[in-house]
């Protein structure tokens, strides 16, 4: 799993009718960076219209969960 | 379940005949950032919220409860000796026409309190970011209410719940820290 992601345990009783789903929610890189230094690392042109940003230090990939089926 | 205690969380004293003021306040009653969109948002937000921050949305979310309660006394306070011309005067004749001396979940402007007001997205972060919004314009509203009045009681319980929005504000931005943190440690040492 990506290091943004942060999968987290719920309490699941025997009694629930429904087997158990794995959670997770991501963080991404915005909630690190108050405030935007000078000088970082920067995507090439083509790279960073494709990306959305053009620091990777901000970049957060998402992906489609899986059809029917929760993230692991 | 809960356990209800009959006191006010915080003493309430209204110390003059002002309806006007009423009419103020109720927006803090049913309004979009008032206390019981504040109740209902976090104690519905807290069912899909990691385990560590449950027990804040709830202690805030029954928190909330308690100043409505406050809130509702003032109003009541103001309005439950004025007589149809004293309301008709500080422009509460519509509800009146409505709801007699009883109070309703509607904002300062007379629009009813509706679930649009409150989310649940489901997203931890995105939903302790709406509440930590939310405390942010109650502390400001209730700073209007209290430029509106010059009542020293009743700007005394206004100020005590004013700073409890401050309070919980933090403790929501402390909240958004712990789930930026790992959740289940998965590190040896």
């Amino acid at each position: 799993m990506d290091s943004q992601w942060r999968p987290f345990d719920t309490y699941h009783s025997p009694f629930d009718p429904c087997p158990p789903k794995p959670k997770s929610y991501i963080v991404p890189p915005n909630q690190f960076i108050v405030f935007q230094a000078k000088g970082m690392k920067q995507f090439a042109p083509q790279e960073a219209l494709k990306r959305g940003t053009l620091w990777p230090d901000l970049y957060s990939p998402y992906e489609a969960m899986p059809q029917g089926g929760a993230r692991s | 379940m809960w356990i209800y205690e009959k006191k006010l969380q915080y003493p309430v004293r209204v110390s003059k005949c002002d309806p006007r003021l009423a009419k103020f306040l109720i927006e803090q009653y049913g309004g979009a950032d008032g206390e019981l969109a504040a109740a209902l948002r976090y104690l519905n937000q807290r069912y899909t919220i990691p385990d560590k921050v449950i027990g804040l949305l709830t202690d805030i979310g029954t928190e909330e409860f308690a100043h409505l309660e406050m809130i509702a006394t003032m109003v009541y306070k103001l309005t439950k000796d004025a007589t149809p011309e004293q309301l008709k005067q500080a422009g509460l004749a519509e509800h009146y026409v409505d709801h007699g001396s009883a109070l309703f979940y509607h904002n300062a402007a007379g629009n009813p309190w509706t679930a649009t007001y409150i989310q649940a997205k489901g997203d931890p972060i995105a939903d302790l970011y709406e509440d930590i919004a939310a405390e942010e314009k109650a502390r400001a509203t209730y700073e209007h209410i209290i430029n509106l009045t010059d009542d020293v009681d009743i700007q005394d319980s206004l100020k005590f719940l004013r700073e409890r929005e401050i309070v919980h504000a933090l403790r929501f931005r402390e909240a958004v820290e712990m789930l930026k943190e790992y959740q289940t440690e998965k590190k040896a040492f």
